[in-house]
């Protein structure tokens, strides 16, 4: 049953993120769970596949982050490899799409594509792969090919890996044989035959995670959902802009690609409770050795001789120094260090107050009523076509959000009531890709 | 220990020879809960990158949901792949399954699936062999890079794990071309359930055997005959025992294709199995069917009772993992005794 509507009416799509390694998630709440149990992963896809969502959601690193040359201690460490988890996932949902984050640097073509041909057939048409690229080094020294790519070459190389991806997923004959493929280009020279068929979505939904001018066109020529961090109502204006312009040049459609930023969200009975909420959170996520080493992060260099609720270090940030591995890097270490003493300085916050100001990307605080109907201004004016949503806790972080929020949304007709189709691609609205040749041949 | 002092383990391949895997997930969950009802130890999936089949380790990860108790032993080669994807997705099963998961590693032979990936070029079975060894060492190794206990969630100091417990691998080991390769660690996933998944490996061809003593919980053996059998097993104990390592930590099982197509071939399996059992052939039977969708039925009504009213087989799963049903102990992570050991 769909509830009626006019048909201009644009809805949203919402995807749930399962938080992890990050310093959003509020490890020290006495409702925090496992990051890595199977059963945290089972309860919010089945509360997400309750709200309806379009997908769930997992991030990757290859690498536990270092600080001054050791392990990361602060956040939430180690989670699953996220195909294995989703295959299992796909055995307690029935339509919730699942969308794992795969490196396309330090992955090969023929391997991916068929884990994730995998991936579709046994969802019966549910998959999607985050295409993401970093490629540093520091990473590489988990794998026997290194980190062997320069930057420039990230995105050719990324390109490339989904083009080879989508040889291999058209490569059946439409009456169920493998033709032989041959791929020969800049970075692969690869033939044989693919052992698996066109999958139930023909291609598993691909999803870009990048912000470059290089990553936009990647997504603009190749992605059907972009995942950004563009999470207030004028940036993602501006990028949606930016990146639907992108497409007309890949002879692409408007609604082809799927603009959808990661946001968070702090719901209360009134806006005064959730903005106390919010504050509450925004201090447990930067404790005092939180807002110490974000401060070591931009400063590149030790301080832990400061008193996290004293003043900013008086000194400017060393221009070449980098103590942290395995993260991405913020922006230009000395623009951000101005910009954070002119904060403290005109609200006369403490080092530690001063990040939590800073650093803060809480998207939505307020009531449900006011959550709904922010989230859907945000997409009838451009700014996205749906969320990602990071919920600070796990696994229990989006309850509240699919009991008060989602009712809300589906009441201003703002976001589907039932699934209409049982694919995800359906869910996005996104067509069958066309079967592309799939024949023998050269194709750089 | 002789072989028949406990009664055998019992396998079974879910694989179906010669044709194409079915690519939905509905008849491997049928299939593997027939093997839970009979209480096998566990089920195997083989996979080459030119079979025709989806993922092995992603199908029984998809199965994995569906059951409480079998092993799950996905064939996961080692030749192409990267050896740190491979450890945390074995590894990922073994959480996903509660502590079900086993490897079976294996390795790529030919030209056709090096052509698939390009980087480099088939390998003589020896070096193989060799490399898959290393393989299995730096996944050993990259399983125990987490403390059991490494996660600490210490808000007053708000550490969330002590960072001490975890470790950098720095493994060199050798592809089968030659080049040297290293891998840092220390893993991405905390230490699994049963601390290491259960390694298999297929020792019958002569290259795999000193893998199979260097590296597997479970050897598997192709056989005639319970005397050739016996004898794999006596060689691979002996060589196991020379690595250093104590040969009751390996199983060795007897892989036999079984075609059922009667009732009473079900129940003349069972007078099969008891008298290789009784020759010592080995520590029990992993048995390939010819046609799962037919055979398993009959096994686990015919077979498997027949078995029960020997004694030879259990009528409950003694624990909830893979290495409770093989008597496996969990083993302590190699890094926690260093440390330990540096400490005292
Ligand atoms: C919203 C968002 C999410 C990302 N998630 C991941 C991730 O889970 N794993 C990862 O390795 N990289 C992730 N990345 C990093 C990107 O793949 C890319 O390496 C990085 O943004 C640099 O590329 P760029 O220069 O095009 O922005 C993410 C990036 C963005 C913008």
């Amino acid at each position: 049953m769909t509830t009626s509507r006019t048909p201009a009416r644009k809805r949203l799509h919402l995807a749930a993120h399962f938080p992890g390694v990050n310093n959003t998630t509020v490890w020290t709440d006495s409702e925090s769970r496992s990051q890595i149990e199977f059963d945290s992963f089972e309860h919010l896809a089945r509360t997400a596949e309750r709200g309806r969502f379009d997908f769930f959601f997992l991030a990757e690193g290859l690498r536990l982050r270092e600080h001054k040359g050791r392990i990361h201690d602060l956040d939430v460490v180690g989670r699953p490899e996220s195909l294995t988890v989703l295959n299992a996932l796909a055995a307690v949902t029935d339509r919730l799409g699942l969308a794992a984050t795969v490196n396309a640097t330090f992955n090969e073509p023929y391997e991916l594509a068929r884990r994730l041909a995998t991936l579709d057939h046994l969802s019966a048409g549910r998959a999607a792969w985050n295409v993401v690229t970093s490629s540093d080094a520091f990473t590489g020294e988990n794998f026997r090919r290194g980190g062997y790519l320069d930057h420039a070459d990230r995105y050719t190389r990324a390109a490339e890996f989904v083009a080879t991806a989508r040889e291999l997923w058209d490569s059946w004959s439409e009456d169920g044989t493998p033709r032989p493929f041959a791929h020969r280009g800049q970075h692969f020279d690869i033939r044989g035959e693919f052992t698996v068929p066109r999958s139930p979505q023909g291609h598993p939904v691909v999803i870009q995670a990048g912000d470059s001018p290089a990553g936009r066109d990647f997504a603009a020529s190749a992605a059907d959902v972009i995942f950004t961090r563009h999470g207030t109502l004028e940036a993602g204006r501006a990028f949606s802009a930016d990146v639907k312009g992108r497409l007309a040049a890949h002879g692409r459609s408007h609604n082809s690609l799927k603009i959808m930023p990661g946001v968070t969200f702090v719901l209360g009975d009134t806006a005064a409770e959730a903005q106390e909420k919010a504050h509450h959170i925004r201090r447990r996520q930067v404790s005092p050795q939180n807002a110490l080493l974000a401060a070591e992060q931009i400063w590149g260099t030790d301080l832990s001789h400061l008193d996290p609720d004293g003043p900013l270090p008086a000194f400017d940030p060393d221009p070449g120094a980098r103590l942290t591995q395995g993260r991405t890097r913020l922006g230009d270490p000395q623009e951000i260090a101005d910009r954070w003493r002119a904060l403290s300085r005109a609200k006369g916050l403490s080092l530690r107050e001063t990040v939590i100001e800073a650093t803060g990307r809480q998207s939505f605080i307020g009531t449900p009523e006011t959550v709904a109907a922010e989230m859907d201004a945000f997409v009838t004016q451009d700014a996205a076509d749906g969320f990602i949503l990071v919920p600070h806790l796990t696994p229990g972080g989006l309850d509240d959000f699919v009991d008060t929020v989602v009712p809300l949304l589906q009441e201003r007709g703002a976001f589907r009531t039932e699934y209409e189709g049982n694919t995800l691609r359906s869910h996005l609205g996104l067509p069958e890709p066309a079967r592309g040749r799939g024949v023998e041949g050269s194709t750089s | 220990m002789t072989a028949h002092s406990r009664p055998p383990h019992l396998a079974v391949a879910l694989d179906t020879p010669g044709a194409p895997g079915p690519f939905d997930a509905a008849p491997y969950v049928r299939l593997a809960r027939l093997a839970e009802r009979g209480t096998l130890d566990f089920v195997t999936l083989g996979d080459t990158f030119t079979r025709p089949g989806p993922d092995a380790l992603a199908v029984l990860a998809r199965v994995a949901p569906h059951t409480a108790r079998v092993g799950l032993v996905p064939t996961v080669t080692t030749t192409h792949t990267e050896p740190f994807h491979v450890a945390t997705a074995v590894q990922t099963l073994d959480w996903v399954s509660r502590g079900r998961a086993g490897w079976q590693a294996d390795v790529s032979r030919t030209p056709a699936e090096a052509a698939l990936f390009g980087r480099r070029p088939a390998a003589p079975a020896g070096a193989l062999w060799r490399e898959a060894a290393d393989v299995a060492d730096v996944a050993g190794r990259l399983w125990d890079s987490w403390e059991d206990d490494a996660e600490i969630r210490d808000a007053a100091t708000g550490r969330f794990i002590d960072r001490d417990k975890l470790h950098h691998v720095d493994f060199r080991g050798t592809s089968s071309t030659g080049e040297p390769f290293s891998v840092r660690g220390p893993s991405i996933v905390p230490r699994p359930p049963q601390g290491r998944p259960v390694i298999v490996v297929d020792a019958t061809e002569d290259a795999a055997r000193e893998t199979a003593a260097a590296r597997a919980d479970v050897a598997l053996v192709r056989a005639e005959d319970p005397d050739t059998a016996h004898a794999a097993r006596t060689e691979l104990r002996a060589r196991a025992q020379e690595l250093g390592r104590d040969p009751d930590h390996l199983r060795v099982l007897v892989s036999l294709p079984v075609e059922l197509p009667a009732a009473g071939d079900a129940a003349g399996l069972a007078d099969l199995l008891t008298d290789w059992h009784a020759a010592e052939a080995a520590d029990g039977f992993h048995l390939r069917p010819a046609d799962p969708e037919r055979d398993l039925g009959r096994l686990v009504d015919g077979t498997v009772p027949a078995l029960r009213r020997r004694g030879l087989l259990r009528r409950a799963y003694p624990g909830t993992t893979l290495r409770d049903h093989l008597g496996l102990a969990r083993p302590a992570g190699r890094y926690a005794a260093v440390r330990t050991g540096e400490a005292s």
